[in-house]
This record gives C-alpha cells, sequence and structure tokens, in this order.
C-alpha cells in the first residue's frame, strides 16, 4: 500500500436506546479496491453503511477521506465526498424517464435561464451508461425498465455525480443469473477507474468471485479483516457466526406418511396445468427461474389468486379456497417472499404480528385475552430465538432476520398441516438460515406437509425430499435422490430434458 | 392501569396530552367561569356531536380510508328520524321507529360507500364526495328546503335532556367512546382495522377478510354520523336539511389532532377524545375571554397545526 486509503474509519462507534449497533469499528478502503462487507443480520453492515451515506450520525470515531479528516454530518456531504450507495430498494422515480433520473437534482440549464436542457441532460445520461457498457434508451420511464437495468441507472446516477467510493447494498439479490455476469463486469470496469467498491452480499459465492478483500462483523464489532486469498467458506461462515456449523444444510430422512395434499390441472394466467402431491412429513422444493410461476403456483393453493381451473385435494377431501382466509381455515399456510412488502404489518409489535393470522385462538368470550396473548406469541419469540427487548417490541426496529422470524411464528401459530415457504432465506445470513432449515425438519417430523420455494438450488437440494421444477408455468419435471442435481434442475428449469 | 403508565402514556403516546392539560390551566387561570361545573358540562355538549362522528372517523381513518359524508348523513339522518316522529304513530313507536330510521340512514350509507369502496376498489374520497353531495342534496329534496317542524315532546329529552345533571349528549358520547376503544383495542375487527390500515395486502394474505373489515368502519361511522343527526335535531327540536354543514372538517380535524395518521395504521380513540376536547374547550374558552369569532377561527386554525406539529416532531 502507497499512501493514505481512499477511505479509512477508526472506532466508528453507534449507540440505539439499548443497543450498541457499532463498537468501535474499523475499516479500510483503496482506490480500485472491492472491500466485502460480511455478517449476519444485526451485525451492524447497515448501519455502517448508513454512518457512510450521512443517514445516520455516528457517536464517536473518524472517517478519512483521501487522507483528508471528514465530519460527514449529513447525506449532502456524504455526496459532496463521492460517497454513493445503492440500496436494496432503488431510490429511483418510476414516472420519470433515465436521463431525468439520472439527472435528477443536477439538472443542466439552458445558461440564463431556469429551463431545463433536455439535449444536454440526455447527452449526460448517455455517457453516465456508456462508462457502464450500457446502452439504455435514456427517454424511456424508469418504471418499464427490468430491475437489472434499474439498476444500471442507479449506477450511472452515482457515476455522474463523480463518486469514488460506493457501497452496494445487495445488489445480485433481484438479479437472474446472466445479469449478476452484467454486474460484475462494470464492477471489474469500475475498479479499473479507480473507484472503491465496499460490497456487501449474503451470496459468499459471490464474494469469492469479485471480492479483493473481505470484512466480517458480528454483534457490531470487527472480527476479521483479510485479503480474499487467505479464506475460504468455511472459515469465513466460522468467522461470521462466531462457531463451527457441522455442514450448511442439515438434512433428514423422509419417514413418508400418505398423501396430505395433491394439486390437479391447475391452472391460472401464470400457471399452466400443473399436477403435484405432497405427502405428510415431506419438503418438496419448487425451483425454476425468476418468473416461472413458482409464487404463483403457492398463492393459486392459498387462494391469494384467482384460479382459472384444476382441483386442490387436502387430506382427500376437495377444497376450493376463494381466499386466504379460506385457506388458512382449511390448514394451508403461505410464508409469503418479501416479508416486509407481503408479510409484515410494520406498524405492529411482535406478539400483534404474531397472532395476527389466528386471534381466534386468544380470545376470551369476544375480547382478546392480553394474557392468552402474550403467552403464545412469548412461546414462539422464546422457541424462534427473536431476539428482541421484548414481544411489544414494533417489528420495524427488528433485523431481517429476526423479521423472518416473526412471520414465521405466526404461521406456526396457526396449526397449518400444510406450509408454503416462498423465499424464506431471502437476504437472510448463515446463522439464522440453518435455524430456518432446523426448523422446516421440524415441521416436517411432526406431519405437516412443507413446500420450500427458493432460487438458491444448493439449498433447495440441501433440505428437500424432492425437488419440482417450473417454467413458463409449467412443471417441466420431479427430481429426487440421485437425480437431484443441479445440473438436471437446470436442464429442467430452461424447459429441456435431460 | 396505574397512575404512572397512565401519565407516560397522556405525555408519551399521546404528546397532546400535555397539550390539552396546558390548555386547560391556561384557561382556568384568563377567565374564573371557565373551571365550573356548569361550564365544563357545557363543554362536553357541545363537543358531543362532532366528537361521536369523530369516533367512526377514527375507524376509516385508522385503516387509511377518509368519509366526507358525515356532515350530509347528521342532516339527513336527521330529516328521516324527524319525519317519521311525525308519520302519526303513536308516541312511543314513534319515537323508536323515528330513531330507528335515522340510523338505518347512516348504516345503508356506510354500507353502500363501503360496496363501491371495495368491489370496484374506487378511493373513499371519491365514493364519500359522491355520498356527501347526494345525502345533502336528498336532504333537500325531502324536505323542499323547508325544516321538519313541531316534534312530539318526548324527543327532545335526547338532546337537552340531563341525568343527574349531565345532558344526555354527552353521557352517549362517553359511552360511545369507551365501546370504541374497547372493540378497537380488545376484539379481534379492532386488531383488523389496524392490519387493514398498515398492510391491507399483509393483512389480507394473513387471512384477514380485508373487504368486510373496510364494509364495516364505514356502516360504524355512518352509524355514529347517523346517531349525532338524531341528537342534534333533538337539541334544535327540527330536522334542519343544512345542519352539519362542513362537519367532516371539524371531525377530521379532531382525529388528525389526536395523534391518527392520516395514511392509516396508527392512532386511537383515546388520541381523538382528547383531540375533540382540546378544540372545544379552545373555543368555549376564547368565547369566554370574548375573543371576537373570526379571530377564533384563525386560532383555531393555527392550533391544529401546532399539535400536528408537535406530533411529528416527537415520533422523530
Amino acid at each position: 500500500m502507497t499512501s493514505s486509503p481512499l477511505l479509512a474509519l477508526a472506532g466508528i462507534t453507534k449507540r440505539y436506546p439499548g443497543v450498541v449497533a457499532l463498537d468501535g469499528v474499523d475499516f479500510t478502503l483503496q482506490a480500485g479496491e472491492v472491500n466485502c462487507l460480511v455478517g449476519e443480520n444485526g451485525a451492524g453492515k447497515s448501519t455502517l453503511i448508513k454512518v457512510l451515506s450521512g443517514a445516520i450520525v455516528r457517536d464517536g470515531g473518524t472517517i478519512t477521506v483521501a487522507g483528508e479528516e471528514v465530519e460527514l454530518g449529513s447525506p449532502a456531504e456524504s455526496q459532496r465526498l463521492g460517497i454513493g450507495v445503492i440500496y436494496q430498494d432503488f431510490k429511483l422515480v418510476p414516472a420519470l424517464t433515465v436521463a431525468e433520473n439520472i439527472l435528477l437534482g443536477s439538472e443542466p440549464v439552458r445558461p440564463g435561464t431556469p429551463l431545463i436542457d433536455r439535449s444536454a441532460m440526455h447527452a449526460r445520461a448517455r455517457a453516465a451508461l456508456a462508462q457502464l457498457g450500457e446502452e439504455i434508451d435514456t427517454s424511456v420511464p424508469v418504471g418499464r425498465l427490468s430491475v437489472a437495468q434499474q439498476q444500471m441507472v442507479e449506477i450511472a446516477k452515482a457515476l455522474s455525480r463523480n463518486v469514488r467510493i460506493l457501497a452496494m447494498d445487495e445488489p445480485t439479490a433481484p438479479l437472474t443469473g446472466r445479469e449478476i455476469e452484467g454486474l460484475f463486469r462494470v464492477i471489474r470496469s469500475l475498479k479499473a477507474r479507480g473507484v472503491g467498491i465496499i460490497y456487501i452480499s449474503h451470496r459468499l459465492e459471490e464474494i469469492f468471485e469479485v471480492g479483493d478483500r473481505v470484512t466480517v462483523l458480528r454483534d457490531g464489532t470487527l472480527v476479521h479483516t483479510c485479503s480474499i486469498g487467505e479464506i475460504d467458506r468455511r472459515g469465513l461462515i466460522r468467522k461470521m457466526v462466531g462457531r463451527e456449523l457441522e455442514n450448511e444444510y442439515p438434512h433428514t430422512d423422509l419417514t413418508q406418511g400418505g398423501e396430505i395434499l395433491r394439486v390437479e390441472h391447475l391452472t391460472s394466467e401464470r400457471v399452466h396445468d400443473v399436477s403435484l402431491t405432497l405427502y405428510r412429513g415431506e419438503i418438496l422444493g419448487l425451483a425454476g427461474l425468476v418468473g416461472a410461476g413458482r409464487s404463483e403456483l403457492a398463492r393459486l393453493v392459498f387462494g391469494a389468486d384467482q384460479r382459472r381451473g384444476g382441483r386442490v385435494i387436502l387430506e382427500g377431501r376437495e377444497i376450493a379456497p376463494r381466499s386466504p382466509y379460506e385457506a388458512i381455515r382449511e390448514g394451508i399456510g403461505l410464508l409469503t417472499e418479501d416479508r416486509n412488502r407481503y408479510g409484515l404489518i410494520m406498524q405492529m409489535s411482535i406478539r400483534e404480528n404474531i397472532t395476527l393470522a389466528n386471534l381466534r385462538a386468544v380470545l376470551t368470550g369476544p375480547f382478546i385475552d392480553r394474557k392468552k396473548e402474550e403467552t403464545a406469541a412469548r412461546a414462539l419469540a422464546d422457541d424462534l430465538r427473536i431476539k428482541a427487548p421484548g414481544t411489544g417490541t414494533n417489528v420495524e426496529t427488528l433485523s431481517g432476520g429476526n423479521r423472518q422470524k416473526v412471520v414465521l411464528a405466526r404461521w406456526l401459530n396457526t396449526n397449518a398441516r400444510v406450509l408454503i415457504f416462498d423465499e424464506p432465506t431471502a437476504g437472510i445470513d448463515v446463522g439464522v438460515k440453518y435455524e430456518i432449515y432446523t426448523l422446516i425438519n421440524r415441521l416436517a417430523a411432526e406431519g405437516i406437509g412443507v413446500i420450500v420455494i427458493s432460487s438458491d438450488l444448493p439449498e433447495l437440494l440441501g433440505i428437500c425430499h424432492r425437488v419440482a421444477v417450473m417454467c413458463e408455468g409449467r412443471l417441466t419435471g420431479v427430481v429426487a435422490g440421485a437425480e437431484a442435481t443441479q445440473e438436471t434442475v437446470m436442464t429442467y428449469a430452461h424447459g429441456n430434458r435431460p | 392501569m396505574n397512575a404512572r403508565r397512565l401519565s407516560a402514556k397522556l405525555t408519551g403516546e399521546f404528546g397532546i396530552g400535555i397539550a390539552f392539560v396546558l390548555e386547560f390551566i391556561l384557561f382556568a387561570i384568563l377567565s374564573p367561569y371557565f373551571f365550573t361545573p356548569d361550564n365544563l358540562l357545557n363543554v362536553s355538549l357541545q363537543a358531543s356531536i362532532t366528537a361521536i362522528i369523530a369516533a367512526g372517523m377514527t375507524f376509516v381513518i385508522l385503516t387509511g380510508g377518509i368519509d366526507l359524508s358525515v356532515g350530509s348523513l347528521v342532516a339527513f339522518a336527521g330529516i328521516v328520524a324527524t319525519s317519521t316522529l311525525k308519520s302519526g304513530l303513536p308516541p312511543a313507536p314513534a319515537l323508536a321507529a323515528g330513531i330507528l330510521a335515522g340510523w338505518a340512514v347512516g348504516a345503508l350509507s356506510g354500507a353502500f360507500a363501503g360496496f363501491f369502496i371495495t368491489r370496484f376498489n374506487i378511493a373513499p374520497f371519491i365514493v364519500t364526495l359522491a355520498t356527501m353531495t347526494i345525502w345533502r342534496g336528498a336532504a333537500f329534496v325531502w324536505t323542499d328546503g323547508r325544516p321538519v317542524w313541531e316534534l312530539p315532546e318526548a324527543f327532545a329529552f335526547l338532546g337537552t335532556g340531563r341525568l343527574l345533571a349531565v345532558p344526555v349528549p354527552s353521557i352517549i358520547m362517553v359511552l360511545t367512546f369507551v365501546a370504541s376503544h374497547i372493540i378497537l383495542t380488545r376484539t379481534r375487527f379492532g386488531r383488523h382495522v389496524y392490519a387493514v390500515g398498515g398492510n391491507i395486502e399483509a393483512a389480507r394474505l394473513a387471512g384477514i377478510r380485508t373487504g368486510r373489515v373496510l364494509r364495516r368502519v364505514y356502516v360504524l361511522s355512518g352509524s355514529l354520523a347517523a346517531l349525532s343527526g338524531i341528537l342534534l335535531s333533538s337539541r334544535m327540536n327540527s330536522g334542519q336539511p343544512n345542519a352539519g354543514v362542513a362537519y367532516e372538517l371539524d371531525v377530521i380535524a379532531a382525529v388528525v389532532v389526536g395523534g391518527t395518521s392520516l395514511s392509516g395504521g396508527t392512532g386511537s380513540i383515546i388520541g381523538t377524545f382528547i383531540g375533540a376536547m382540546l378544540i372545544a374547550v379552545l373555543r368555549n374558552g376564547l368565547n369566554l375571554l370574548n375573543v371576537n369569532s373570526y379571530v377564533q377561527q384563525v386560532i383555531v386554525g393555527v392550533v391544529i397545526l401546532l399539535a400536528v406539529m408537535l406530533d411529528r416532531i416527537r415520533r422523530r
């Protein structure tokens, strides 16, 4: 290392009432380097990024950018210093065009007038996109672009502001395989231009592919930092969770019971003629590319979407749920994808979120019995080890993993006999993932039929007894045992036969 | 609830509580007549009509909706109730029929609005703007624009009577608030109201029949507006087609000052009660101090803004 690093954080501390989110964290970033920030949910990664972006002000520690100590008290100052952040949920205005978004807040004007110079704006937007090797029509509203294109617009927006330091929070979460390749190409070209990149991801294989260095946080403290060549996957996981995990995917053998759920010729707008059987105690995986119709199939069984044809047979009896209300009464539960949007009521407490789908169980007469409710919620919160001061804690203050546990607890509270989990481990750290796998195994052992939808193929193959594969709304194959390899599943997922 | 928790709630959950207490003390110092039983009962009577509607409006706003039709319903329900009273039935049945008919107007109006909101997914603002216009027009059409006079004497008791010196509307107001508070905090329906307002899709996927919850809150709001309409016509001893004009704004002000968020999901009945009382006490205090009524309007507007501003600052 030659001169002073591009960015140096020393002893960064941030306290919230009752919690130390960051405890004396040191972090450095060189120009043209990708430093991967990893750690479990709640380890302090997001807080660190927020300190950098100026969204929150640290309680202690110093920040040096290119050798100069800076205050970093506001987002404006952070931007001026050339620090950019790409968040998971993009900060774009869907109705505005690509050019308008890229130059939002710094629109070029015709000299001497207050009028926006449209041709200059489009030229500058195109130039920013060209640096990424992207050709996107700058006059199209951002809302009409694919997620990957929107992400490129976000990066171009940062570039047009001359970023030197770019933090990316789970940038690959919404992307498909090919799009991820594209993103990595862009990251490499940014590196070549001397941009320092802070890369946050739960997908460890990406870190080994794109990272130069890795920094591990645990419980708000710096645990480890080293160059990527000095550590392997197993070692990294150990640093993150602070203990050895025997294996990533706990697997139990199927003690097969009888059929519990059968769908026949199920059809909707996005699902075409799907027939499938689920057995008592079985964990059935549902694989496929994004948009293959897996979530749609789950929503059909759960009565959340309109059905066009086909039958659903639960425990030998045909049911026709027309709403989630009816499906839940029949004994089906669906843990939806995107817990923040479709799962949690953010204004409510842990307790209220847990009991929401089965308030009947805690009634005394017509009234909610506070004691019964607290007992039920407390038992589940303890069982799932939800980390919070109490069940009255607002869910909005929880980390992603704990939020997911709250939604899980809600479905455990319903006595469902068939449970469908849609991307249960998305955006969740290794430790909590393991807890969720163990829980799924336990549910299956109790005789519940479990369906797991996941885009993480090793995960599906690791925990499921059988994996059904979908492509463009159709069921293209079901694999089990020795046949269940990534290759066969991907072949089916593309609609081919092995 | 012990005293410490209660005071914590008044200052924390309902920051508006402090403002209310300060206002109370201020007027007690400035006007010797303010802090007398007579005056305080008078304030409660004056507040009762809009406060009762505000209880229903709290449910609607908690779901993220709005009900603009309440002012018109006050008039139309009052007209229908008073007209029914004069239909020639014997006194006791006439009284019962009148109240029932007035209430039915409110409940049906709410059901009607709820149907359009849930079945066709039209914004509550639009649907209730329409019903607001419809019922105001209907009140004038029904009466030819003339008040309904010469009501049976017994009817006046509802609006002007007293039980142990307490005005009957004040008693009805307190009962309404106690019942609303219990429904909202202790029943499944109440919990579902918060869930629907917090995240309607997540609520549906948790098995809540969201359409049913929405229809019910509009029926409740319409019913309480009708109840207020009956009380007001009893107090005025006539059914007036132009009664309750712009009440919806006073009612929304009380709910919002009480800390309920217009975007739904957070708020409380106790907050609304304090909000309604804060505004009523303000009007009463300014009257006692002989403040010109135009100036009063300016002050009330400023106080609404300040109260909501304080609430925002506190939540940060």
